[in-house]
This record gives C-alpha cells, sequence and structure tokens, in this order.
C-alpha cells in the first residue's frame, strides 16, 4: 500500500497498535533548537486574521458568535475556515471561526443559561427538540439523592460534571491517519459481532450498542471530511494529510462534545514518522513542516465551547485543555523526542505564546540535554508550558500514554476516566468539628452530631471526628459519580473518541480533593499549637484563635508534610470501600484548576489562620506566604505527596522571577533544567512553570492592551491572564512569587 | 560547636554556579551603606545550628544541584565564624558537596588557611577600589581584603570578585577593581551586583537608617554598559 510505503512493517499492520508504528519508525532527535525555521508569509497572514478575531472575541466579552440554531455534531455545520486560500489545514467547529455551537445534551440548561449570559436566545427549534430527549443532566438530576444534593449546594463537593460533559477522554486521533476510517470500522464490526453473540448481560447489551453507536459516528467522521472534500476511509499518504486525518479525528470529538477537558494525546513523535518521511524523499522542506504543524495548531487555537459564567469561576479562562505530551522516554531507553517536539514548541513563537494547546513535555533524567534546555528558554520566554514526570508514569502506562486535561495519565486509546471534580477538604474538617453543619449557613449536610466542646482542639478528637465524617464524604462522593458516569454514558456517550479507543478499555474513576495545604496546616496548629474555636450564639464554630507556633506545609517540615501524606491516603482507602460504576479503578487527584478560588470563598475561617473566604493555595501548593526556606523547600514538600496514591495527579505551580534564576539568561535554563530534573528525581508529578515579574501582572491589569498574549500557568494549564476574572488574577498575582534574596 | 545562623535560602541561583543551598551566617564586622542584610549584622542569635545540622538540610536539597551546584555559606560575614565554619565545610566536603563562601574578606584571618583547605571556590566581594573608600563607607580594610585574595590564590581556590554598583558611589571603580582583580591567577570571573533599596522595610523594622536613602537603583542600562568592560573570560 503507497499509504506505508517506507515504513518498517510490523505488528502494526495486523491489528491496531500505534505504538508499535512509533517504535518501529520514528527518529529520536538529540540536537538542538538551531534546524528550526520561521514563520512563513503564508502563517503569518493567517495568524494576522486569526488574531484579529480574537481581539474582537476579547472586546466582546468573550464569546464572537454562537449558532443557537444547530445543535452541534460532526455533520451538521457547512465547513468553515479562516483564510480558505492560505489555510493549510482545514476544519472548524462549526461553519465560522471562534463561532461556537451549543451541545445540549450534557445538559439543556447549561446550554441556555450559557446562551443567555452572552446576549443570545437558544433556538425554539432546539427547546422544542429537547421536550422529546434527555439529556445527561435530566438523568443525574432523576436520581441524585437529598445527601448528595445537600453536599453539592454546600459547596462541600463542587464542579461535578453533572450539568456538563465530563470530558477527560483523549480519542487515539492517530488512528485516523495510520489506518484510515473504513479499518477502524471493520475492526469495530468484528468486536460487535463477536461481543452480540453472547450478550446475555445488561453489561454486554450496552457494550454492543455502544459499538453499533462508536462505527454510526466513524461513518459521520467520514461525511465530516467529504464536507471538506477529503476522504479519509483509507490511510493518509503524506505528512500534510496524516496531520489533516489526525485532526478530522479530533475535529469530529469537539464537533460532538463539549467535554471539560478535550485533550489530543501524544501526536508529535506519530507525525514526526511521515514528516521525516516527506524530508527524505523530497516533498518537504524544514519550513514546510513547520507550517503544517503551525497551521495544525492554529486550528486547535480556534477550538472553543460554550460554557456558563459560573463554569468559568470554577475553570477559568475558557479553556479545552487540548493537552498535547510531548517528548518522554521510551521503553528501550531511547528518547521519543524528535524533531517534530521541538516544532510544537516553536510554534509558541512562530504563532506567539498561547494557553492553548496545553503542551505539557514528559520529563526525564534521560532526555537529550539540548531538548532540557530549549524547554528551560521556552518556559522563560513564554510560561506556555508544564512538566510531568515521564519516570513516575512510565512505569504505570508504558511509553505510550499522554495527560488528559492538566494531570491525568493514560494510556492511548487503551485508557479513559470518569472524570469526578473534587471535594473540598478544609470544609470537610470545619463539617467535623460543627456535628456535620455548614459553618456559612448552619445548615445540616453531614450525619448530625454535636458540635465540638471544649475550649481547646484536642488533636486526637478532632482526628477521630475527621475519620467519621471521611467515611460519609467518600460514600457520597462514589455514590455522586456512579449515578453521573451511568447517566453520561446513557444520554452523552462519546462515541466518537470511544471509536477511537480498543473496545476493552480500562476505566479510571478520577476523584479529586481541594485544600490539601489548608487542612494539613489546620491538623498541624491543632497538634503543635493550641487551636481554640470561636463560637458564634448558635454554638456553631465559625472562627479560630491559634496561640503558638506550627510546622507549615512548604517548608520541608516532616511534621507538616507527614500531614498532608496521611489525609491523601486516607481520602483514597474510604473512597475504595465504595464500588464504583463499570469497575472503574480508584484514582485520587489534587488539583484544583483554579477553583481554589471560589472553593475559598464557600469556606469559613480555618484553624490554619486563614480566615473566611480567603482562596486556598492552588492544586498541591503551600498556602501563600507560608514558605520560609525559600522555593524548593516547598518543592520537596509537595514531592512527597505519593503518586502512587495520587495516580491522577499533582499539581503544583511555580512562580519565579527571573532573578531569582540566576543573573546571566545561559546560566538560567541549565539552573531550571536542573530544579526540574531535582524535583522530579524526587518522583514528583508535576510542575507548572512561570518565570515572569509581578510588576509585569500588576501592569497587565492595567494596561492589558500592552500585553494581548500574556500566558501564565495555573493548577495544570495555562491561561490568557486577561480571561481570569479580577479575582482570579488578584489571587494570582498574591501567591509566591519565588525571589532572591 | 554550634553556629549562628540568620536564614537558609533553598534555591540559591545567585551566590555560585549551579542551584546551591544557602546559609546564611548572623554577625558582620562591617557596616556597608548598601548592606541589603542589616538584620544580619548583630552576632546575637536565637537559631543556633550544629554544622550536622545544616549539612542534613543542604542534603535534602542534593538533587537539585546537578553537576555544579552545592552549598554556599554566607551572611552576614562567614568569616566570622570561622572555627565554625571550617567545621561546616569540612563536613559537606566528605559528603561530596560542592561548597562556596560568600565573604568581605574581613575577618577570621588566623582560620583562613584552614577555611580554604575545605572551600571549592570563593565569592570574594571587593567594594571599593581605595583604602579611602573602606574606611568611609564600610569600615573595613583594603590590605586585608587582598591578603585574604592572595591567601586564596596561594591555595588554589577558584575565585569570583563580586562588586555592587551603586550609582554615584562605587560605579567609576570598575577599572581599578579589575585591575586589582586580574592581579589574581586564581581568578575565574568578575561579577557585578546591582544595587538595589528591597532592603528599605528592614532599616525601618530594625530603627536604623539607611545611608543610601535618597541614591537611585543601579538599573539595567548602566549594568550592562559596565558590564562590557569586563575582560570576555572573566564574564
Amino acid at each position: 500500500m503507497q499509504a506505508w510505503d517506507g515504513f518498517k512493517s510490523g505488528n502494526w499492520q495486523k491489528t491496531i497498535d500505534v505504538r508499535d508504528f512509533i517504535q518501529r519508525n520514528y527518529t529520536p532527535y538529540t540536537g538542538d533548537e538551531s534546524f528550526l525555521a520561521a514563520p512563513t508569509a503564508r502563517t503569518e497572514k493567517v495568524l494576522a486574521k486569526f488574531e484579529a478575531l480574537l481581539a474582537e472575541e476579547l472586546k466582546k466579552g468573550g464569546i464572537l458568535d454562537i449558532d443557537t440554531e444547530t445543535v452541534s455534531s460532526l455533520t451538521h455545520y457547512k465547513p468553515g475556515y479562516i483564510d480558505k486560500e492560505n489555510e493549510l489545514i482545514v476544519g472548524l467547529q462549526t461553519d465560522a471561526p471562534l463561532k461556537r455551537g451549543v451541545c445540549p445534551f450534557g445538559g439543556l440548561n447549561m446550554t441556555r443559561k450559557a446562551c443567555k449570559a452572552y446576549g443570545y436566545e437558544l433556538s425554539p427549534k432546539i427547546e422544542e427538540e429537547f421536550t422529546y430527549r434527555t439529556t445527561h443532566n435530566d438523568g443525574v438530576f432523576r436520581v441524585y439523592n437529598e445527601t448528595i444534593r445537600a453536599a453539592r449546594h454546600s459547596g462541600i463537593i463542587t464542579g461535578l460534571p453533572d450539568a456538563y460533559g465530563r470530558g477527560r477522554i483523549i480519542g487515539d486521533y492517530r488512528r485516523v491517519a495510520l489506518y484510515g476510517v473504513d479499518r477502524l470500522i471493520e475492526e469495530k464490526r468484528k468486536d460487535k459481532q463477536k461481543l452480540s453473540a453472547n450478550a446475555i448481560d445488561a453489561d454486554t447489551i450496552r457494550r454492543v450498542e455502544e459499538l453499533y453507536q462508536q462505527i454510526e459516528f466513524l461513518n459521520k467522521m467520514k461525511q465530516m471530511a467529504e464536507l471538506y472534500g477529503f476522504d479519509i476511509s483509507q490511510p493518509a499518504t503524506n505528512a500534510k494529510e496524516a496531520i489533516q486525518w489526525l485532526y478530522f479525528g479530533y475535529l469530529g470529538a469537539i464537533k460532538e462534545q463539549n467535554g471539560a477537558a478535550m485533550s489530543l494525546g501524544r501526536t508529535s513523535t506519530f507525525l514526526d514518522i511521515y514528516i521525516q518521511r516527506d524530508l527524505e524523499n523530497g516533498t518537504l522542506d524544514e519550513a514546510g513542516a513547520q507550517e503544517l504543524i503551525d497551521d495544525f495548531v492554529l486550528k486547535l487555537r480556534c477550538a472553543r465551547h460554550l460554557r456558563t459564567p459560573e463554569y468559568n469561576e470554577l475553570f477559568a479562562g475558557d479553556p479545552m485543555w487540548i493537552t498535547e505530551s510531548l517528548g518522554g522516554m521510551g521503553e528501550d531507553g531511547r528518547t521519543l523526542v524528535t524533531k517534530n517536539t521541538f516544532r510544537f514548541l516553536h510554534t509558541l513563537y512562530n504563532l506567539n505564546p498561547s494557553a492553548e494547546p496545553n503542551l505539557t513535555v514528559l520529563w526525564s533524567r534521560g532526555l537529550p540535554k539540548a531538548f532540557k534546555r530549549y524547554c528551560a528558554k521556552v518556559s522563560e520566554d513564554t510560561c506556555s508550558i508544564q512538566y510531568e514526570n515521564d519516570d513516575v508514569m512510565r512505569p504505570y502506562y508504558g511509553d505510550d500514554y499522554a495527560i488528559a486535561c492538566c494531570v491525568s495519565a493514560m494510556r492511548v486509546g487503551k485508557d479513559m476516566q470518569f472524570f469526578g471534580a473534587r471535594v473540598n477538604l478544609a470544609k470537610l474538617l470545619l463539617y467535623s468539628l460543627n456535628g456535620g453543619r455548614d459553618e456559612k449557613n448552619g445548615d445540616q449536610v453531614g450525619p448530625r452530631m454535636p458540635v465540638y466542646e471544649g475550649e481547646y482542639l484536642d488533636f486526637e478528637q478532632v482526628v477521630e471526628r475527621l475519620d467519621y465524617y471521611r467515611e460519609w464524604l467518600a460514600k457520597t462522593y462514589v455514590t455522586a459519580m456512579n449515578m453521573i458516569h451511568y447517566m453520561h454514558d446513557k444520554y452523552c456517550y462519546e462515541k466518537t473518541q470511544m471509536s477511537l479507543h480498543d473496545t476493552d478499555v480500562h476505566r479510571y474513576m478520577a476523584f479529586g480533593v481541594a485544600g490539601l495545604s489548608v487542612l494539613t496546616d489546620s491538623l498541624s496548629a491543632i497538634k503543635y499549637a493550641k487551636v481554640k474555636p470561636i463560637r458564634n450564639e448558635e454554638g456553631l464554630i465559625v472562627d479560630f484563635e491559634t496561640e503558638g507556633e506550627f510546622p507549615m506545609y512548604g517548608n520541608d517540615d516532616d511534621r507538616a508534610d507527614a500531614i498532608a501524606q496521611k489525609q491523601t491516603k486516607r481520602f483514597l482507602e474510604e473512597l475504595k470501600k465504595v464500588p464504583t460504576y463499570r469497575n472503574a479503578e480508584h484514582t485520587l487527584s489534587v488539583l484544583t484548576i483554579t477553583s481554589n478560588v471560589v472553593y475559598g470563598k464557600k469556606t469559613g475561617s480555618t484553624p490554619d489562620g486563614r480566615k473566611a473566604g480567603e482562596p486556598f493555595a492552588p492544586g498541591a501548593n503551600p498556602m501563600h506566604g507560608r514558605e520560609k526556606n525559600g522555593a524548593l523547600a516547598a518543592l520537596n514538600s509537595i514531592a512527597k505527596l505519593s503518586y502512587d496514591i495520587c495516580k491522577d495527579g499533582i499539581s503544583n505551580t511555580f512562580s519565579v522571577v527571573p532573578s531569582a534564576l540566576g543573573n546571566d539568561p545561559e546560566e538560567r535554563k541549565e539552573k531550571l533544567s536542573s530544579i526540574i530534573d531535582g524535583y522530579f528525581a524526587q518522583k514528583a508529578q508535576h510542575i507548572n512553570v512561570n518565570v515572569l515579574k509581578r510588576e509585569t501582572l500588576l501592569d497587565a491589569q492595567q494596561h492589558p492592551e500592552k500585553y494581548p498574549n500574556l500566558t501564565i500557568r495555573v493548577s495544570g494549564y495555562a491561561v490568557n491572564f486577561h480571561k481570569l476574572s479580577k479575582a482570579q488574577q488578584d489571587e494570582v498575582i498574591s501567591r509566591t512569587f519565588h525571589e532572591a534574596i | 560547636m554550634q553556629g549562628s545562623v540568620h536564614s537558609f535560602e533553598s534555591m540559591g541561583c545567585a551566590d555560585g554556579p549551579g542551584v546551591r543551598f544557602i546559609a546564611f551566617l548572623q554577625g558582620c564586622p562591617l557596616r556597608c551603606a548598601y548592606c541589603h542584610n542589616p538584620d544580619t549584622w548583630e552576632r546575637e542569635s536565637e537559631t543556633l545550628y550544629t554544622p550536622q545540622e545544616i549539612l542534613d538540610k543542604a542534603l535534602r536539597y542534593k538533587p537539585y544541584f546537578g553537576n555544579e551546584g552545592g552549598i554556599t555559606v554566607s551572611g552576614g560575614e562567614p568569616l566570622a565564624q570561622s572555627k565554625f565554619l571550617i567545621e561546616l565545610l569540612k563536613l559537606c566536603k566528605e559528603h561530596g558537596l560542592h561548597t562556596a563562601i560568600d565573604t568581605s574578606c574581613s575577618a577570621g584571618e588566623a582560620d583562613w588557611q584552614e577555611v580554604l583547605k575545605y572551600t571549592d571556590l570563593v565569592l570574594a566581594d571587593l567594594k571599593f577600589a581605595t583604602e579611602e573608600a573602606y574606611q568611609a563607607h564600610c569600615g573595613g580594610d583594603l590590605q586585608k581584603v587582598l591578603r585574604f585574595l592572595k591567601a586564596t590564590e596561594a591555595a588554589g581556590v577558584d575565585l569570583w570578585v563580586r562588586h555592587v554598583v551603586v550609582p554615584d558611589l562605587t560605579d567609576t571603580d570598575l577599572p581599578e577593581i579589575i585591575k586589582i582583580a586580574t592581579q589574581f591567577q586564581n581568578l575565574k570571573r568578575i561579577e557585578l551586583l546591582p544595587f538595589r533599596k528591597l532592603c528599605k522595610s528592614k532599616y525601618e523594622n530594625l530603627g536604623i537608617p539607611f545611608p543610601l536613602i535618597e541614591t537611585p537603583e543601579c538599573d539595567a542600562a548602566l549594568l550592562a554598559k559596565l558590564k562590557a568592560q569586563i575582560p570576555e573570560q572573566y564574564r
């Protein structure tokens, strides 16, 4: 077959096995960035059009346009272009760039509200159609019990995907390019035939129906490509087609699903094989290769979903988490860094810095030195990339996994996850003290118990109460998640993405915690200092007086850090006691996205000295201003959280002023690279790196026009600074910026 | 044996090569007009550490040090606690750490030789080019500084000479500073440090008048201009 000419053969030809194809055919690259090409005139022309649209979008309050008449799906829109003559890679979610579609299958109410918030009205036709349909959101609320509703209302559990698409699923979009859609349909047909022969139980019948849907949507994917003039039934024959085919796979997914995180996977090394082949046979040069990647990335930057302002409070900055995992090492010891890994990072120069795609470097001790230095340079120049520890994840997932959203690792095409937001651990502590009542409004949310008595908090007694309420919260949480994902599968199944998975897929159920550093320091205060609860006239504990010193998380002090370790471990143990829907594997994350601000707002004063309403630290970060021994002490504390326990990820945002990394720009690259090496050598999982000055952010707040592309890393992803609310901007500014003494 | 310690910085990227753990010792015999750590002047400190305790802390950061990093003992003036310093550096060397001291070269003369035995790198502050200026602005002694630099040369310890650029005070000294520094065979680098006034609040808190309150900070342009005067091999 012409499409596979020149590729080394292997198991990948017999069965769907993209990893085998990569391993046999890719070319590791250990050199530096000097080969990279500048943007072509064509790229600059399209970029200018795109940036004008971005400016207009920002001016219009964040939404350029909404198509309120059409339910988004693969074939429902006419083809759309930014600049038809000049685009190399084509395809937009709707018929015009940045115009958002509506996806009501996750929840009609959310769609309606989002339209309204931006001055639009969902069309009566869609309203009418959905009176005859059940959405995921309808289904969930048919079955939610009183406890879940109360816990959700009080905010001890927040951000559950019960009114919007769950996302966090990564289709193996590479399969479209390597095999063509017809082959994928054929394999799915065989699987369906085999399964349906013995479909005697509900679980198997569901799987057979899912396969039916997958096949149906693979056919729709072909039709979608036809609208743009492409036949993707057969494998891609060159680099341009490979990128286009792969992108059609992704485009189908985001047309079908408004999922919270719609990550891309691990595509750069795969695509490098095609580019390398074209370079070698003379049909492509480096400028042409970069141009293709630039145009692909520009398409990814066009991706938009329609969300409500409340949603943005939790997940700020209009993110889609189009996470692309770059680099890493192969199991055979060869690096998976290729020239195309550099090309992806280079888009941050050719197309200016940007939050999307969420470029994620899988870092390993063994990565080529030149690549590490280049990454450090990109971090310092753009603040747009994050790092995750390949040496910690590879043993679990092998060498063909990718990150979904911020920090969630999955084997591409083999694992999926049921996303589950997070619970508020600081509030859990307060419920334990207040006998299940909410400290803000006095509502009885958890099981009833007398409010803690006594003048001072006794550590043992508090821990005992915490154990009791943790068990309640874990059970409530798992139950809610089971209901949510049952309904999502039933009413909003991700047919396109799941068609790009193996039929026998491993499922994770991803639970999360917020406020870990608040809980840790609070327990430390109770244990090592004296904490006096202050009660209001109703007898509810609403504040604390803390006397004396206590060790704080973020100082590499085992006394505090051990509390954080133990609390994550205990929480996971409690979750595991409750069985999951489809026997998914329980996992836990310490990740807040930007919800640390909202969580703080909804939580009363805590024994660590944090006052009611004050934001939590993001992710697994220590609380602001509590680090007394510099940045690496804080990293050491975070590194003690075990990835074995928090397999859905441990997010850490590290902000540093350039001068704190040294005076000389060349040396700064080395030092930043050493810091990441040192952090990951201790088995930490993730670090977001921001190299910038607080003054820059303050100035950007006053004069947004001066910094149109100012991108910063927040918990697990990057955002354009101007897309954050004022409160979120203030919180970012108030965070610890590590400075030189 | 215990030493008076002011504080620790786990991510030191500006005091020596690589990523370094910095121990700031308490107490300094000088009173430089532009001192940015007036809180380290007095010797009395509530925080006492043994060399072993400091080593244990430093070792926690070994994974970050890479091939170049290590420990820098700064201050205050580390040589003002020379006996303690010897024990600390010796212990660090025993554990394979690269050791640096950040010093004004103005104390502990009797112990210099011993200190330098366990020191891989000296960051030596050459504040002024004349005896008069030393007397007037920091209460130090240029001859003593030069004796120390000679001692580092004799001991074959790598030397970085550092000079704080204070507008209207030290910004015209550089040619002389370079002349002095380049006499030493062990010189590897001349570093210019810009004068900053971030320390203003420290002076206020301590109730000590800040002599250079009216002096402007050293800006990037001035620093770049002066840096160009440094011979290439020492930049």
